[in-house]
């Protein structure tokens, strides 16, 4: 990695409740690539997925120390804004969330919260990233229907329309195709890998496969602690240590 | 063996015969109604105000009392959204990190929505006389709007928990502000609002205590805020007390009248709640 990196994490510790969920967490993501975060389920990947644009705020007994930097500046600052270091990272969760309104206003309303009010702006916005997300020539000649009346693998691109609407850095995907057909699934996998040229992306995923196919990076988590880090082929297939190997020949889980 | 078969029919009847009365009753109170009014009812009743003498009339009808409940069931449930909205939006949305805060207030409304509406109405009386306001519709809107507020906070309060964290997570991430989300999370309950709305309105036109010293009566349709207004319920309590047959007789017509208005909203309430669980995600 001689880029630096888009997301510092630096002794970040989460804790909730009595339980500390992330230990001591040191990560450097790299800037226009694909990071999976791999580990069992309940290690703390997607805790560690939600640290990064500060959705713990809103949680009761979610303690957080450390520091999370991107682009340097350390969004846990007091100071810093959460709707500027949000703005500056889509979330695809596990399944499609679409805001209750038509497919058009889903994608402008990232905008229009940030201050895009000229029609002409929205409509080629909305179109850019319909067409981004390959959803355009789905859904051209209904913009203004209910965005729950299309299919989960299109609510899914959709939702990601949305987020990239507001003109993101980083894209931030919480098993993003767990809910969808493979078809859907392989869909947003290519989405992923086109969208990596212009954003940092970061998923969770717990299907080994899904992180080989799309991913530059590996995180191995495991029990709240970064186990491994490297690029995909390497952690995957020649693991330096024991419990990657373990988990990746399938004997943890 | 035997006494495990005997302890089954014993409870099997108890439940059954329990259900029985309870469901026997609800007809027995419809058809009560509705056999003792029904003689006396006719369109007068529903289209003019009270005439012909006799304390509250013997002809005519009870349009004062229907138009007054409207108002006044109307009026509250509009000033008590009003207020409850921001109420529940606030509990959910902004208290998360207190979730004792929160519980302790959803507790007082639920001690709130308990309180017999005579107090509410006893209640309402000493802030009409603070304020110096005389018996009137006003005075039994806002009796009323203290009545039905837990009602519709604790409504909406459930409402809302039905909205996923990841809703409300997807326009956060947008960088979406709490009162932008709150805007989504309304959006999102809307037919949700809608029977919240419907409930308090059938709680609210159906109460007597709380209007009985703040709304006054009149014969009058009511035609300021200012001016004393007559309710159904009232109507049919001093119906229902006059030693005259025939207008003991329209106390049974403005009781239908009452339920059947009731029997609206509550299948309409049941429509929207069922129609409304259906589109959740």
């Amino acid at each position: 990695m001689t880029k630096t990196p888009h997301i510092s994490v630096q002794h970040l510790n989460v804790h909730i409740g009595a339980q500390h969920i992330l230990k001591d967490i040191n990560i450097n993501i790299p800037d226009k690539k694909v990071t999976s975060i791999i580990g069992p389920s309940g290690c703390g990947k997607t805790t560690l997925l939600k640290s990064f644009n500060r959705l713990w705020d809103n949680t009761a007994d979610v303690k957080i120390t450390g520091k999370v930097l991107v682009d340097g500046e350390d969004i846990y600052d007091p100071n810093a804004e959460v709707t500027h270091i949000r703005k500056k990272m889509g979330l695809l969760s596990q399944r499609p969330y679409p805001l209750p309104m038509s497919i058009y206003d889903n994608v402008a309303y990232g905008p229009r919260i940030h201050g895009i009010r000229k029609k002409q702006d929205l409509d080629q916005l909305v179109e850019e990233q319909l067409k981004a997300t390959g959803l355009w020539n789905e859904v051209k000649d209904r913009l203004n229907a209910s965005a729950t009346r299309l299919s989960i693998g299109q609510q899914q691109r959709l939702c990601l329309a949305r987020g990239l609407a507001v003109g993101p850095e980083i894209i931030l995907g919480d098993e993003s195709t767990s809910a969808l057909d493979p078809v859907s699934t392989a869909i947003i996998e290519d989405l992923f890998i086109s969208l990596k040229e212009k954003y940092s992306i970061v998923l969770v995923t717990h299907i080994l496969r899904q992180a080989r196919r799309v991913s530059d990076y590996i995180i191995f988590v495991y029990m709240g602690k970064i186990i491994e880090f490297g690029p995909t082929e390497e952690v995957l297939l020649n693991p330096k240590e024991e419990l990657t190997k373990e988990y990746v020949k399938g004997y943890i889980s | 063996m035997r006494t495990r078969k005997l302890e089954e029919l014993f409870f099997r009847t108890l439940m059954v015969l329990a259900t029985i009365l309870v469901a026997g009753s609800f007809f027995l109170i419809v058809g009560t109604v509705f056999i003792k009014g029904i003689h006396y009812m006719n369109l007068d009743m529903i289209t003019k105000t009270p005439g012909g003498g006799f304390y509250i009339g013997k002809e005519g009808g009870v349009l004062n009392a229907i138009i007054g409940s409207f108002y006044v069931a109307g009026g509250a449930t509009i000033l008590g959204l009003i207020i409850s909205i921001p109420v529940a939006i606030f509990i959910n949305l902004y208290m998360d990190g207190k979730r004792f805060l929160s519980n302790t207030i959803r507790m007082a409304f639920d001690v709130l929505f308990g309180i017999p509406s005579i107090v509410y109405g006893a209640f309402g009386f000493l802030i009409m006389v603070y304020f110096g306001i005389r018996a009137s519709l006003l005075g039994g809107i806002i009796a009323v709007t203290l009545l039905v507020i837990p009602i519709l906070v604790r409504t909406l309060d459930e409402v809302i928990r039905t909205v996923p964290f990841e809703l409300r997570d997807a326009a956060l991430s947008l960088g979406a502000t709490r009162w932008e989300t709150a805007k989504v999370v309304l959006r999102q309950i809307r037919p949700g609002i809608f029977t919240a709305i419907l409930l308090s309105f059938g709680r609210a036109i159906g109460d007597v205590a709380s209007v009985l010293f703040t709304a006054g009566f009149s014969d009058n349709v009511p035609t300021s805020l200012h001016e004393p207004a007559a309710t159904l319920p009232l109507a049919i309590f001093f119906q229902l007390g006059s030693p005259v047959e025939e207008v003991q007789g329209r106390g049974y017509a403005s009781a239908l009248i009452l339920t059947i208005i009731v029997l609206i909203i509550t299948v309409l309430a049941d429509l929207l709640i069922k129609k409304y669980s259906k589109h959740k995600i």
